[in-house]
């Protein structure tokens, strides 16, 4: 007769010492653990819940300009700082772990409009509405220095003045050149006084430029005759153009995807294209109830932040129609520009109200260092929150947000207008041949027309 | 030999031993993949269907993850007993047992004589760790079965039919002759649950925080020990019972009746999920497997019956008596007449239970409540004269998992533990037949009438709300209780009207006249005022 019994012997299983860790034994037999589905789905409940009594976007505010904000700029290779150019010609240089300005550049008589950091990070280029280009030298040192809270200004490097206003600048990711926007759009070197090349397809202004994160010589502008161009430098010629319903006031590209783009629209929508297929929007974003000022993605690619005349910051998913995060308080007017910092975690937004603003850009983000533990919690939670959103109650605590009155009103009425127009479309639909009004997807129904 | 491919190359088969392992894995691998994959092919959406098919690829590497680490990394082997040459293994009996196995196992077999006290029962802490006994003359104890540590005993001087344990072992609930007690751990008695009424049988839901008893007048009474809320209170309608079990699957309640039928319950409907017919007498014995879908009972018609819950089909019926049943975590299913046990196994795994052990007490004792110990290869025996405790290689569960039970717990991890089941408590609503449906989608109902009993549900719940509300207090005179009362009615007449009106236009309407609308509706839209109105003439 051959027998065993279970017999343990209380040392292996327990610690020899108290200075130990107690031991941990795992089965992961399913059989032992009953309703495994329910205790998951209270968990995600409880871990939607603790997401809203966590969520605290709004950090600060950056106090220091007297006029709106109308333009800001990051610099690549430092993460706490961030430029930003107002109404009156004043930029500021600001840190953001203090919040206070590190260092003024005054200098320009009318509204500064673009503002770009050189690759390298050590020349800020700014253009007005006064016709200068401003070069100016990044005190480098003193941005090392947080303690020093002095406001120091520099004097600029270089001034180049030229024909007429400007709009908009942006600088190469990998080169010396950056471009202006204006009523054509220039090609400038640092060490020309003078624009190297001069781009114009007919005669409208251009409102933004951005250059191509992946390749360093194609950037997209957007002009007043509501289109967007794509314009190659090495071409003499501009590549692309579509011109849209409305205008576009402006462009960001994918850091992650760099063929794909995205245009912040007058007609509260932002469109994301494929640079290689324009005739088509990729994904339409809706959920502005006003023009979209201004647009910015994330370093990973995987979302983009939308600041809109609404006076709402509102955060998309690269791919998703509508929003997952809005942001808005009672002293933030009118969004002008808005920025996300370069570790993904910020997002910085220059308003009319002379401020700018510091939100994280996951509401309920613990800051500062984890321990492995609370960040294995966070993931957990994370993860069955993701497994049962699609449940009533956990989806009714999961979308749920606050919204101005005013904003709430707007967005019922565009809804309430849109739902008319369809219901009418598919009425006339029925009630003709079948075939003879064609359904057109929104995605193309707002482009008028692709130009070569 | 090998087999020749299109470009002549040559593969050996699979040797038949590497064959054999990799099926075992096989099934070890379903085992954690918990049921089938979900059909992505009928999904239009591609987003989806792609993150979807990501998720998938992500389970099956877990599950083989999960697959690899059974197989390797379990630090305990079960127990066994295999009988060599003529001898049985239900003739082996438990001295020569004793003598065979290690110090250990042996100081698991012991017999306790308290020859006045009653016929006792006991229950065990899920962990395995802790046992209560308590006789029905009113003597409870608990005891440390880790080191035989008495722990306290005292005396109620009542009559004692029986004790459970609550979530951990510093409480347990008692159903004595007026009442039902629950004690603390040093035997202070802390709640008198009244409501209960003179309770025959207690059942603790682990992870609702439920106590659910069945009295002596055949009422169910589930009350939330963390609150004190009476969450559910039913009337079983089929009488006087004293056979009540937990389904530890689902959590629901099943109740054997005099009349043969055995009714499962769950909070929060007063109607029983299933009523079932068992046996031809009254049910005398009930024990649920682990796994949810085998159910053991037994009837005053010597007859025990095995069934598969998911089918409500009779699987095997074996000849016995019984008064008490108990299923262990390996699936050895125990029953006790008079004085002998008898320990029941299905050696291959299809559901086919044969003798596997037998055991008899000293004769006279009558057995009283038959508990498989968690995590021991040990059962534990109530009888007329004290408990005893033997041991049956195989019936335990050889690893446990720290984070379900632990029976080597510190009172800090105890505390810890506590906490966090009380933050996963789940309502008493999920409790329900089938626990993996929460999370599911149900279909879209494709323009389906609903059947009579929802459109009844739904009236039943918006009357009910409409009585729930409350109506504003007003000043001067205008809420007397009168006017109250009759916006109260009017507030249910409301809530009636768009289901009385439904009804009103779907019944009214005829055979002819349906299948008139049913025509007109095939029709395209802009056609239909030409539908043939065979009325209008």
């Amino acid at each position: 007769m051959k027998v065993k019994v279970i017999s343990r012997s209380t040392d292996e299983f327990t610690r020899e010492r108290s200075q130990d860790l107690q031991r941990v034994f795992r089965n992961f037999d399913p059989n032992l653990r009953s309703q495994e589905k329910a205790v998951e789905y209270v968990r995600a409940l409880n871990a939607a819940k603790l997401d809203k009594i966590f969520a605290r976007p709004f950090i600060g505010a950056m106090d220091g300009h007297i006029d709106a904000v109308s333009c800001m700029a990051k610099n690549p290779s430092h993460l706490k700082g961030i430029f930003s150019g107002s109404m009156d010609g004043d930029i500021r240089l600001w840190d953001l772990a203090s919040r206070r300005t590190v260092c003024q550049f005054p200098g320009h008589q009318g509204a500064v409009r673009g503002l770009t950091v050189s690759t390298d990070g050590r020349v800020l280029v700014s253009c007005g509405t006064d016709s200068t280009v401003r070069l100016w030298n990044v005190p480098v040192s003193s941005i090392m220095e947080s303690n020093d809270s002095s406001n120091n200004s520099a004097k600029p490097l270089a001034v180049y003045v030229w024909k007429h206003a400007f709009w908009a600048v942006d600088h190469q990711w990998d080169g010396d050149l950056f471009a202006t926007a204006g009523a054509q759009v220039d090609i400038w070197d640092h060490n020309r006084s003078q624009p190297v090349n001069s781009f114009e397809w007919g005669k409208d202004t251009a409102i933004s430029v951005r250059f191509n994160p992946g390749e360093p010589n194609i950037l997209a502008t957007s002009a007043s005759d509501r289109s967007i161009t794509i314009f190659d430098l090495r071409l003499a010629s501009p590549a692309r153009k579509i011109i849209m319903r409305t205008k576009t006031n402006s462009i960001a590209w994918n850091p992650m995807e760099p063929m794909n783009f995205t245009a912040a629209n007058e007609d509260c929508n932002c469109y994301s294209y494929d640079s290689r297929k324009l005739d088509e929007a990729r994904c339409v974003h809706k959920d502005h109830v006003s023009a979209v000022m201004d647009i910015d993605y994330s370093p990973t690619g995987r979302e983009f932040v939308t600041g809109s005349y609404d006076r709402t910051v509102r955060i998309f998913q690269y791919n998703g129609g509508h929003s997952r995060e809005v942001y808005h308080t009672k002293r933030m007017q009118r969004v002008f520009c808005v920025k996300f910092s370069c570790d993904a975690s910020y997002v910085i937004s220059g308003s009319d109200d002379t401020n700018l603003r510091l939100w994280k850009a996951k509401a309920s983000e613990q800051l500062g260092v984890l321990l492995p533990r609370e960040r294995k919690k966070h993931e957990y939670l994370e993860a069955v929150k993701n497994r049962y959103k699609h449940l009533p109650e956990v989806k009714r605590i999961v979308r749920h947000r606050h919204l101005p009155r005013a904003i709430y009103k707007a967005a019922s009425l565009r809804r309430i207008m849109s739902e008319a127009e369809r219901k009418k479309e598919e009425r006339r639909r029925a009630h003709s041949a079948p075939g003879s009004i064609p359904k057109e997807a929104l995605r193309k129904r707002r482009i008028i027309e692709e130009v070569e | 030999m090998g087999t020749k491919i299109a470009n002549d190359v040559e593969i050996n088969p699979v040797p038949a031993i590497e064959k054999g392992i990799s099926e075992e894995e096989d099934m070890n691998v379903m085992k954690y993949l918990r049921g089938e994959a979900a059909n992505l092919e009928v999904l239009q959406d591609k987003k989806l269907k792609g993150q979807l098919a990501l998720r998938e690829d992500l389970y099956g590497k877990s599950a083989k993850a999960a697959a690899k680490a059974e197989k390797w990394l379990m630090p305990s082997e079960g127990g066994y007993l295999e009988a060599e040459g003529i001898e049985r293994t239900w003739n082996i009996k438990q001295e020569t047992i004793a003598r065979e196995v290690d110090l250990l196992g042996s100081r698991n077999q012991y017999d306790i004589i308290l020859p006045d006290l009653g016929p006792y029962t006991l229950d065990f802490t899920p962990s395995g760790r802790y046992m209560t006994v308590a006789g029905r003359k009113g003597h409870m104890a608990i005891v440390d079965m880790k080191n035989m540590n008495l722990i306290k005993e005292f005396q109620v001087r009542e009559t004692v039919r029986d004790v459970v344990f609550l979530h951990n072992e510093m409480f347990f609930a008692a159903a004595q002759k007026k009442y039902t007690y629950i004690y603390d751990r040093n035997g202070t008695e802390l709640h008198c649950l009244k409501e209960h009424g003179a309770a025959l049988k207690l059942q603790f839901l682990n992870k609702h925080f439920l106590l659910a008893s069945i009295n002596k007048f055949g009422q169910l009474h589930y009350q939330d020990v963390t609150t004190g809320e009476m969450v559910g209170n039913f009337r079983t309608g089929l009488g006087r019972s004293n056979v009540m079990q937990v389904n530890p699957f689902n959590s629901v309640v099943a109740v054997g009746h005099s009349g043969g039928t055995i009714s499962m319950w769950k909070p929060t409907s007063s109607a029983p999920l299933v009523k079932m017919l068992c046996h031809h007498g009254p049910v005398t014995a009930l024990a649920f497997h682990s796994n949810g879908h085998l159910m053991a009972t037994a009837g005053m018609d010597r007859k025990i019956k095995l069934w598969d819950l998911r089918k409500f089909e009779v699987l095997q019926t074996l000849p016995g008596h019984t008064k008490t049943m108990n299923f262990s975590q390996k699936g050895l299913l125990a029953t006790a007449t008079g004085s002998f046990v008898q320990i029941l196994r299905d050696f291959s795994g299809s559901q086919n239970y044969s003798r596997y052990m037998s055991h008899s007490i000293a004769k006279g004792y009558q057995i009283q409540k038959l508990a498989f110990r968690p995590y021991e290869d040990v059962l534990g025996i109530g009888h007329s004269m004290g408990w005893s405790s033997i041991l049956i290689p195989g019936s335990g569960e050889p690893n446990f998992d720290s984070w379900v039970a632990n029976p080597f717990e510190t009172s800090k991890q105890r505390k810890e533990r506590e906490v966090h089941s009380l933050l996963d408590k789940l309502p008493p609503e999920t409790i329900m037949l089938n626990p993996t449906k929460i999370g599911s989608v149900k279909p879209t109902r494709k323009k389906e009438k609903p059947a009579k009993q929802e459109i009844e549900a739904e009236l039943e719940g918006a009357v009910e709300a409409a009585k729930k509300a409350s109506f504003k207090k007003k000043t001067k005179g205008r809420s007397k209780p009168s006017k109250v009362a009759k916006k109260k009615k009017e507030a249910v007449y409301k809530a009636k009207k768009p289901f009385l009106e439904q009804e009103a236009k779907g019944e009214g309407l005829s055979k002819k006249k349906r299948k008139n609308i049913e025509e007109e509706n095939q029709l395209p839209r802009s056609l239909q005022r030409f539908a043939r109105k065979r009325q209008a003439n």
